[in-house]
């Protein structure tokens, strides 16, 4: 990287800190004096990642800094205020609620409520069972089915999932990752039954498998092919599906095992390095498929620090496109994201906070400039929410896009001593972790070492000990408790599973077994070859074989990967 | 003659992979002085009850976010009868409903550890819990 692109220096330490003859005033005349007569709360200055936090942020923080450069304008790189000129002027975020539960009619069901509330976007949470390339009829899916998301087991509940729906003119994401390709090749053929154009259509598949690896662990092959499938989706993708984001690679899960928000941000930019690295040596070009390539953080309670971190992340991008990878199209240097906000911030104990939490980390979400959007309900540390929970998080997005003012300009933080100072300590401590994974040789070399595996426990296990210690307050965990009734919570039908065994059932002997035979041999040649397993992906589930069957076709091809856990 | 060590499995069972938790509580009784061993992810509750066979630990925890504790854990309670291990003390720990925990200790489920427990009242549940002679604790 040139020496012009790199953070700027950044006085964190009081020695190097040189403040201003009216600071210098201020502290011996002003601050002093109150210090040594009442002095401050005995709190923990930092943010819930433990950072340090000054006392006050002025122009001493900020020593070499220079707006034009570092700051720039929105639309503008280095993007630090947002990817578009007009920001939320011009259009708001997508509302997108994540949601998926029992069998697809169940689900079908919840999206239509959802988009007649004013939803703008899909977005569908699949079962255990389907995010492990299982059908619901499998051994292991005992008790999981329809349970934590929405059983799909072949392209006859893709159908029933969408039915209705018209997919040429709303716009979805699928939270599915090792299945990714199958369950995409499901939605493209529901997609062209529709008569939907392929060129038209838009929506995500989450399809990042090395977060897998690093935190959510729903893996199924190893690494290596693992990535092969990915960059099979992403050469599909540019030649097929022009506006369709081919991965969302993703903090959110990294932030929900304990990582620190620097920790997110830097494993989540490095992941995206490392799929940019194989694309290219497909031989794809990244002017063409990185602008298909998004993200998706997490936003967590600590306000000002999500929003450096977002704001980091779009500089980093930026200057990694640029420099590292010689992109010229700004579709590939802007960097775009969907922010949840964080699940595991949520308290069983008095839930009704949690509405509070939720809209608190949306409006950061807001401020940092995202994507799109999911909320979280009231009642998900108890249960996948009620329709009243996810109507009224919902709400709160739609109460801060028209009421609470802060949509009418561009990263209306902008130029915030703090927030400028934060977001330069946020992206070098982001550059540094990089570096590091760079130094081990690179994303997939790091895991199979558990470097970052190691390095989320421990800051989960650091932050545990904060909370046990009281050192961090939780309200109504670890302070203000309180007795509360229970909630109503969302219960999921205990017949779904039954009901998706017959459908098996039924789809197995109503389909040509010859045929899918025929396709899922095909399937196992490409995957064992070279080619872009797509294709075939593609004539498979078109002729119904099932997601169990196709994701065990690719088991034995590619082999599975089993974890060396880390405690 | 030395103490000897409260041995406790640590387990997630079903196929969901959210492991924060249980990594935690097994460094966290570890600290505490106590034999950890984790399963790793993924683990059917036949794996689990022989690997306490194998083990011999006196205390099993369960970690389960899933909803599948209903199907899970009863299954484990009767392949633990089976294999003769009726003392072993089980307990879960994760996302369980209220209206869940009644029939979960029935099945034998010594006691649930609901979201927002400390690790310290974990490692004194279990103290207080394991205070066999041949412990020496």
């Amino acid at each position: 990287m040139s020496q012009d692109l790199k953070p700027h220096a950044i006085a964190t330490f009081e020695a190097e800190r040189k403040p201003s003859a009216a600071e210098r005033e201020w502290e011996e005349k002003t601050l002093r004096p109150t210090l040594e007569k009442s002095g401050e709360r005995p709190a923990d200055f930092t943010t819930i990642s433990s950072y340090p936090i000054r006392r006050l942020y002025t122009a001493a923080d900020l020593p070499d800094w220079n707006p034009e450069r570092d700051l720039g304008y929105p639309g503008q790189p280095p993007y630090t205020r947002g990817i578009h000129s007009t920001m939320y002027r011009g259009k708001l975020w997508t509302m997108r609620q994540f949601a998926g539960f029992g069998t697809a009619e169940d689900t079908n069901a919840r999206f239509r409520y959802l988009l007649s509330q004013g939803q703008t976007g899909l977005s569908v949470a699949f079962d255990l069972p389907t995010l492990m390339g299982y059908d619901s009829d499998h051994a292991l899916s005992e008790g999981e089915v329809g349970k934590c998301g929405v059983a799909i087991s072949s392209l006859a509940d893709m159908e029933v999932l969408f039915d209705q729906i018209p997919l040429g003119d709303v716009t979805t994401s699928m939270t599915i990752n090792s299945p990714a390709a199958a369950i995409w090749a499901m939605y493209l053929a529901v997609a062209e039954k529709q008569g939907a154009d392929w060129k038209k259509i838009s929506g995500t598949i989450q399809n990042d498998i090395l977060k897998e690896y690093i935190a959510q662990k729903e893996y199924i092959y190893p690494p290596e092919p693992s990535m092969r499938l990915v960059i099979d989706t992403f050469e599909f993708g540019a030649k097929h599906t022009p506006k369709f984001n081919s991965i969302s690679v993703s903090g959110y899960h990294i932030r929900e095992a304990g990582s620190t928000a620097i920790q997110e941000l830097a494993f989540t930019l490095r992941d995206g390095i490392e799929y940019v690295e194989w694309g290219m040596r497909r031989g794809l070009d990244v002017d063409d498929f990185v602008p298909r390539i998004s993200f998706f953080f997490n936003a967590h309670s600590d306000f000002f620090e999500e929003i450096a971190k977002y704001r980091a992340a779009r500089r980093i991008w930026y200057k990694t496109m640029r420099e590292r990878f010689g992109a010229k199209s700004a579709r590939a240097w802007a960097l775009r994201f969907h922010t949840q906000t964080a699940g595991c911030s949520l308290t069983a104990q008095q839930p009704y906070n949690n509405v509070v939490r939720t809209a608190l980390q949306a409006l950061a979400a807001v401020m940092g400039g995202t994507q799109s959007l999911h909320t979280n309900s009231l009642d998900e540390a108890w249960a996948l929410p009620t329709e009243f929970a996810a109507t009224l998080a919902l709400r709160t997005q739609q109460i801060i896009a028209h009421e609470s003012g802060v949509t009418n300009t561009g990263d209306p933080l902008g130029g915030s001593y703090f927030v400028e100072a934060l977001t330069d300590e946020v992206e070098r401590g982001a550059w540094d972790y990089i570096e590091k994974i760079d130094a081990l040789g690179g994303m997939v070399a790091a895991i199979e070492r558990a470097y970052p595996q190691r390095e989320i426990a421990e800051a989960a296990y650091k932050y545990q000990m904060a909370v046990d210690s009281k050192e961090k307050i939780v309200v109504g965990v670890n302070n203000y408790v309180s007795q509360e009734k229970p909630l109503d919570t969302l219960q999921i039908d205990e017949t779904v599973a039954t009901r998706q065994a017959d459908r098996l059932r039924k789809l197995r002997a109503d389909r040509s077994n010859d045929e899918v035979e025929r396709r899922l041999k095909a399937l196992r040649k490409a995957a064992a070859g070279t080619e872009n397993t797509m294709p075939y992906l593609y004539e498979a589930v078109k002729a119904y074989a099932t997601l169990g069957e196709i994701c065990d076709a690719m088991r034995d091809v590619f082999g599975i990967y089993e974890e060396v856990a880390v405690t | 003659m030395p103490d000897k060590k409260i041995r406790v499995l640590i387990a997630k069972p079903g196929l969901d992979g959210h492991d924060r938790g249980a990594k935690i509580i097994a460094r966290a009784l570890r600290d505490a002085g106590m034999e950890v061993i984790y399963t790793g992810l993924r683990q059917t509750p036949e794996m689990i009850a022989s690997a306490a066979v194998q083990e011999d630990v006196d205390v099993i925890g369960l970690s389960i976010l899933s909803g599948a504790h209903n199907t899970l854990c009863p299954r484990l309670m009767n392949l633990l009868r089976e294999k003769g291990m009726n003392d072993v003390t089980v307990l879960i720990g994760g996302i369980i409903p209220e209206a869940d925990i009644p029939a979960l200790r029935k099945a034998g489920i010594a006691e649930v550890f609901l979201p927002g427990t400390t690790t310290q009242s974990i490692v004194d549940f279990i103290r207080n819990r394991i205070v066999a002679p041949a412990h020496g604790l």
